[in-house]
């Protein structure tokens, strides 16, 4: 008996090493998710009736959430897309959140509490404007009230209950421009306001009801109008006019339209530079921006001007909000030295300060940009306040009773580029790891383990043990670890913000918000690109701290001068920062270190030029060593043009700049601009590995890979099919993929898809490359892959040869001998549409690869390189099947179980990043879009390693049963060979 | 304990359910019914074999053979290769002549492409020994438009110590789109060993190789996807999936069957004397007698 339990234990033991996918209380073990929602574009605070714990806001990502006031939590949250930006949010009937995105043509209604849609309205829009939404504020739950809609040269009256367009009305004039929109109390009239292109100001009556053209009535204002207008009340509109150099305030009610005038050096006395108007929505009261001075002022009823409070360097002011009848409140937010100072004014009494608190933020957050403030009344009945501030870093702030109630990082929401960077090594002596608690704490953790094990344990226990092993400090260590699984992932956004987020949990290790990457006199509109690993000591890994360098440039034009920055990778330290003096149109990492262990970087400029960095004698001398092997290829896609260069010796330029070389251009390839359209560039990751060299068909044949990493691969569409899918006839779409040396330019291999169309998403590794395109004659996605093989190198498999020394195994190779290359390819449909494409690798390149998808569902899917093997047959013979050849079907399989995301959904997935791990069997993959997702895969299982819940204590006792039964039965045969012999 | 049990079953359906699968899959897609009638159907992918670009014009092309003489509508035209030393300007060095041929369908594509190149000035033998003592850029450049050379060229170099053998050996690969040229290869004939040693041609003229590439067109996504469309269309001709032999079909209920057999036959065998007289062959006492040794071994 003891013999048969052992084996089947032993039998289990063997079974339990195949686990392929996770079960529901793996999830979160080896990886995390993260929810955000993005820079806060606009908020609403929910309405008394609906419960005030909730404010939703829309955001420059296109999400529109619903969070919880109390935590920050998200309630809801819905992601709109990229094409389908939100521009305006109001809440209608006290229980609907009104958003209008895509300026102007998609109306939606989402109920508050659950975030359900209500309904969803696309109105005409004519041609693009800017588009404005007008809720009536007075909406009162019983009535029928109708919300109008601005945009593209049409106005719609929309009902707010079911979203029905109750009329419309076409505004044909040319040029014209609405600024404002009222409707009186009580109000059948409506008032649509707005200049034409040649400073025309039309006031057009139109009836509530029936949208009927009442009256309709426009004056040419003498001075001009630069277009910039506030609505300041029901009747009254501050503009600024074309020499902005003036206030012109318009009364359009009365029966004609009367201005008034009035220079701003008046009303600031004394000269200025810049003068904006901010939206301050308080009943008759406006505030402009003169200079660095916000300037509040009341507007009278005849249409004079008052100045009533000049504030010097605040931040920004808040929309008003009204607290009692005629009353209203306005926030105010100035800023200095690592405080925020938040002040409320009322609008009857501008001078004094109703709320005053002062706050302490982090220096990382930068400066407030955006407040939304909202009142509630406090337990003595007076008003209270609290307000949602974002800061320059994108992130959101709850500020209430001068305390800081809740942050949300949503900077990391609108990630650029991410790079990951090992942990210190552990020091013998300092211990990281607290010694273990006290004793019985351990006995009631191993006791609930127990529990769970013998599936004895209640609800509340499971959720304690998820809760143990997730706190498990091992995996949350700051130190590096055997397998290589602890990194930090090193982030950049929009923002100009680096962020270090630790592999295990996700946790923000330090961040830092780029002084030379924030606006400034010297750099205004920063944009952050890239980030690139510096320095990574092996020397002297001890004692010196890896460092990163952040590249990004002033402005949008392609020659804004660009800006360096190099950062500590443990600290957070900006420890340089360079404004260079040319632009930066591609960066080149070299694969050459100096003495200190610091990567080249070759920065090429708009007009080719390439500069060194860093700035070294050192680095020049290594450089100039293999200047002539470095080559690079730039892709312009407006002319459908590759061209290759290579440098030529020191710059042509005047200042004598000896980290600056010239370049020429070596080859060109010019897409004929009638039937081709760049469309996708993609390359092999320069850290990959490949392991072999060759693969052995299944008749014993050797097939060498094409291994070059100078190989490109190009995709081009036909023009006419670049827009939208089934914007073009298969008739009219092609796609062509190339492969190009790019060091001389060469196309490997050109092959043309008749009828199919992008968007096209491509990943290349090894020698093969994966593309996914849709197909217009199947109307279905389709997956393709090519891999290349290398004949120059098929002699090798002469034996003789080999033995003789006659092969060309250990010649250098070289791009200018020109290698046969033959290339098989295969084309399978795939169900899902794809948003990202990336592929797994490993330390040495051993373990079989897969292909991780971005499907349109934000999840990651895994996908076997197996079935993308183009020598799948339809019917694989013995041998075949013997190596692993899948036979061949026309569609990819979709294996629910290799979602590598399991149930999260990473919203708005835009890259997926694969990170080698010291153990060969696992890659780590992060994904980002609006959401984080992080997690460690294995493709091939994990053959090198235990799995981390192995139980050693079974195996511990199947030895020892295994013994014991031996013993046992060896007495008990003695026993019977005795009795044998004495009978 | 229970999730590896768990696992195992599972482990054990999904290899099941996968190989029935794969058999359903390779079942259904053996046809070998010739459609012949696919350009009726209006079915994409099944076209003819274009044989074209299995073979490339691949000779030197002065004694080429004429292949495409045939052709009616066709117009010879020409176009001037240039070329440039290291940092120096371009300066003509050639004139490619090629015929348009008119397709019924399509553009005019290029043909019977040929180059002929200038014998080299003394100035340009200088410069070309200059560039190879300097390991340096031999680049030449073509029109891209070759019926109305606009201000785009294509370009292309190569390091000039690649080309001399006996003479200057180079060879163009030209990708071509109609009258568009996309790309030039320009390199030696041969391989071009690394490191690259100093040597002089014995005849300073070009031996020139061209070769023409036009577009090749993507295999169809697997053909059987139309046999399978066609199968669906209703006309199920009779493809029949191949019979599996009987071992093959019912392999995974024979061996426990056989492992049941075999355990009762020795049970039976180690113990006659236990064998009980009213066990008859019908089904419904089998299972028992199945059991039977099992008790009998626990009261062992």
């Amino acid at each position: 008996m003891a013999v048969r339990a052992s084996l089947f234990f032993l039998f289990l033991l063997l079974c339990s090493l195949l686990a392929a996918a996770l079960y529901e209380d793996q999830v979160g073990i080896a990886d995390w998710h993260q929810k955000y929602i993005g820079k806060t574009k606009q908020a609403v605070f929910h309405t008394q009736k609906a419960g005030r714990k909730r404010v939703v806001v829309a955001t420059e990502e296109n999400v529109i959430a619903s969070l919880d006031l109390r935590s920050g939590d998200i309630y809801w949250r819905h992601v709109l897309g990229k094409n389908d930006p939100v521009d305006q949010i109001g809440i209608t009937l006290g229980k609907y959140v009104v958003t209008l995105s895509s300026e102007g043509s998609v109306l939606r209604a989402w109920n508050l509490p659950d975030g359900q849609m209500s309904w969803e309205t696309s109105l005409e829009v004519l041609k693009p404007s800017k588009s404005l939404l007008y809720v009536p504020a007075n909406a009162g739950v019983e009535k029928d009230n109708l919300i109008l809609v601005y945009g593209g040269g049409c106005l719609h009256a929309i009902s707010s209950v079911d979203g029905e367009v109750a009329w419309k009305k076409e505004f044909s004039l040319e040029g014209f421009n609405v600024q404002g929109i009222s409707q009186p109390l009580g109000g059948s009239i409506i008032y649509i306001v707005g200049f034409t292109s040649n400073s025309q100001v039309v006031v057009n009556k139109v009836n509530a009801k029936t949208g009927e053209l009442l009256n309709h009535n426009s004056v040419a204002y003498p001075r001009g109008l630069s277009g910039e207008a506030l609505q300041v009340s029901s009747d009254l509109l501050v503009a600024l006019d074309a020499a902005r150099s003036s206030l012109v305030t318009i009364n359009f009610q009365a029966s004609d339209i009367s201005f008034h005038h009035m220079a701003i050096s008046n009303l600031v006395q004394k000269s200025f530079v810049t003068v904006s108007l901010l939206p301050l929505n308080v009943n008759g009261m406006f505030a402009a921006k003169v200079d660095s001075t916000v300037v509040i002022a009341r507007v009278k009823d005849t249409g004079e001007l008052k100045v009533t409070e000049k504030i010097n360097d605040p931040s920004c002011v808040s929309d008003a909000i009204l607290l009692t009848e005629g009353q209203e409140a306005f926030a105010m937010v100035q800023h200095a030295d690592n405080r925020i100072h938040l002040s409320i004014r009322v609008n009857n009494d501008i001078a004094t300060e109703i709320l005053k608190e002062s706050i302490s933020v982090d220096p990382q957050r930068g400066h407030a940009q955006k407040i939304f403030i909202n009142n509630y009344v406090r337990t003595d009945r007076s008003h209270g306040f609290r307000a949602l501030i974002v800061m320059e870093d994108h992130s959101l702030l709850l500020v209430q009773q001068g305390a800081i109630v809740w942050s949300r990082e949503d900077g990391l929401a609108s990630i650029v580029d991410s790079t990951v960077s090992e942990l210190p090594v552990e020091k013998v002596g300092v211990s990281v790891a607290k010694v273990e608690e006290n004793l019985l704490e351990w006995l009631k953790g191993h006791m609930l383990k127990l529990k769970g094990t013998l599936m004895l344990a209640s609800a509340e226990d499971v959720a304690t043990i998820q809760g143990m092993r997730l706190k498990n400090s091992e995996k949350n260590k700051m130190t590096r670890d055997h397998n290589g699984f602890r990194k930090l992932v090193i982030v950049l956004t929009k923002a100009g913000k680096v962020l270090a987020l630790h592999t295990g949990d996700g946790r923000i290790i330090w961040s830092v918000l780029l002084p030379s990457l924030r606006e400034s006199d010297v750099c205004d509109s920063p944009i952050a690109l890239n980030i690139y690993q510096w320095h990574v000591p092996h020397h002297h890994a001890m004692d010196e701290n890896p460092s990163l360098l952040i590249v990004g440039k002033c402005g949008q034009s392609s020659d804004a001068p660009g800006v360096l920055s190099v950062v500590d990778s443990y600290t957070g330290k900006e420890l340089n920062s360079i404004m260079l003096a040319h632009s930066i149109a591609q960066v080149i990492p070299l694969p050459f270190t100096d003495s200190n262990e610091q990567r080249l970087h070759l920065i090429i400029d708009r007009n080719s030029y390439g500069h060194l960095y860093p700035r070294t004698p050192d680095s020049i001398n290594i450089f100039l060593r293999e200047m002539s092997s470095i080559y690079w290829y730039s892709v312009d896609a407006e002319k459908s043009m590759i061209r290759g260069h290579a440098l030529k010796g020191k710059c042509d330029l005047d200042s004598a700049d000896e980290y600056c070389f010239s370049s020429k251009e070596l080859w060109s390839i010019i897409f004929p601009s009638e039937s081709e359209k760049i469309a996708t560039i993609a390359t092999r990751k320069m850290n990959e590995v490949v392991h072999t060299q060759a693969k052995v068909n299944v008749d014993h044949d050797v097939m060498y890979k094409y291994i070059s990493k100078n190989m490109v691969f190009a995709a081009t569409v036909s023009p006419k099919a670049s827009g939208e899918i089934g914007s073009a006839t298969p008739e009219e779409a092609s796609l062509v993929a190339y492969l190009i040396d790019a060091v001389t330019g060469r196309i490997l291999h050109r092959v043309t898809h008749q009828g199919a169309q992008g968007p096209i998403h491509a990943v290349v590794s090894e020698n093969w490359v994966v593309y996914h395109y849709f197909n217009l004659r199947a109307h279905r996605y389709e997956m393709s892959v090519i891999e290349i093989y290398d004949q120059s190198r098929a002699v090798n498999k002469d034996v003789w040869k080999l033995i003789l020394g006659k092969h060309n195994l250990t010649s250098p190779i070289t791009s200018y001998s020109r290698p046969e290359v033959v290339v098989k390819t295969q084309t399978y449909f795939f169900t899902h549409s794809v948003k990202a494409v990336a592929v797994t690798a490993t330390a040495k390149g051993i373990t079989s690869k897969q292909v991780l998808i971005g499907t349109i569902g934000d999840q990651v899917l895994a996908l076997d390189k197996r079935f993308l093997d183009p020598r799948r047959t339809l019917n694989p013979s013995q041998a075949e099947k013997e190596e692993g050849i899948i036979p061949l079907t026309d569609t990819l399989p979709i294996i629910p179980q290799s979602y590598s995301t399991h149930s999260h959904q990473v919203e708005g997935l835009r890259d997926i990043v694969t990170i080698p791990t010291k153990l060969e069997s696992t890659t780590l993959v992060f994904s980002y879009g609006v959401d984080l997702f992080f997690t460690r895969i294995a493709p091939s299982r994990t053959y090198d390693s235990l799995t981390e819940d192995f139980s050693y204590a079974l195996l511990l006792i199947t030895i020892i049963a295994l013994v014991a039964a031996i013993i046992v039965t060896w007495i008990l045969s003695e026993k019977k060979e005795l009795r044998e012999k004495w009978r | 304990m229970s999730r590896r049990r768990s696992l195992l079953a599972f482990l054990l359906l999904l290899s099941i359910s996968l190989s029935l699968f794969c058999w359903n899959a390779s079942a259904d897609f053996q046809s070998d019914e010739l459609l012949q009638d696919d350009e009726e159907f209006g079915l994409e992918g099944a076209r003819s074999p274009d044989l074209e670009h299995l073979n490339p014009i691949r000779t030197p092309i002065r004694r080429r053979s004429d292949p495409d003489s045939s052709s009616s509508d066709s117009k010879a035209i020409q176009f001037t290769l240039e070329h440039a030393f290291g940092d120096s300007g371009f300066s003509p060095a050639g004139t490619f002549t090629a015929r348009l041929k008119s397709r019924n369908h399509g553009g005019p594509t290029l043909t019977k492409l040929r180059v002929s190149r200038n014998t080299l000035t003394h100035a340009e033998k200088e410069a070309f020994e200059k560039l190879l003592k300097e390991d340096d850029f031999y680049t030449i450049r073509v029109p891209s438009n070759v019926l109305s050379p606009g201000p785009d060229y294509i370009v292309s170099s190569i390091k000039a110590r690649c080309l001399p053998r006996e003479t200057l050996d180079e060879q163009f690969v030209i990708h071509a789109v109609g009258v568009n040229i996309l790309a030039v290869n320009y390199g030696s004939a041969g391989p071009c060993q690394y490191p690259r040693p100093l040597k002089f041609p014995a005849k300073w003229s070009f031996n020139s190789y061209t070769l023409l590439k036009t577009s090749e067109e993507a295999p169809r996504t697997p053909a059987f996807a139309e046999e399978l469309l066609a199968g669906e269309n209703g006309e199920d001709e009779g493809v029949k999936p191949p019979e599996k032999s009987f071992w093959a079909k019912y392999w995974m209920y024979l061996i426990p069957l056989g492992l049941i057999v075999m355990n009762t036959v020795t049970q039976a065998m180690n113990m006659p004397e236990e064998q009980a007289g009213g066990q008859s062959g019908t089904q419904a006492q089998q299972t028992v007698a199945q059991r039977g040794p099992n008790a009998a071994a626990r009261r062992r």
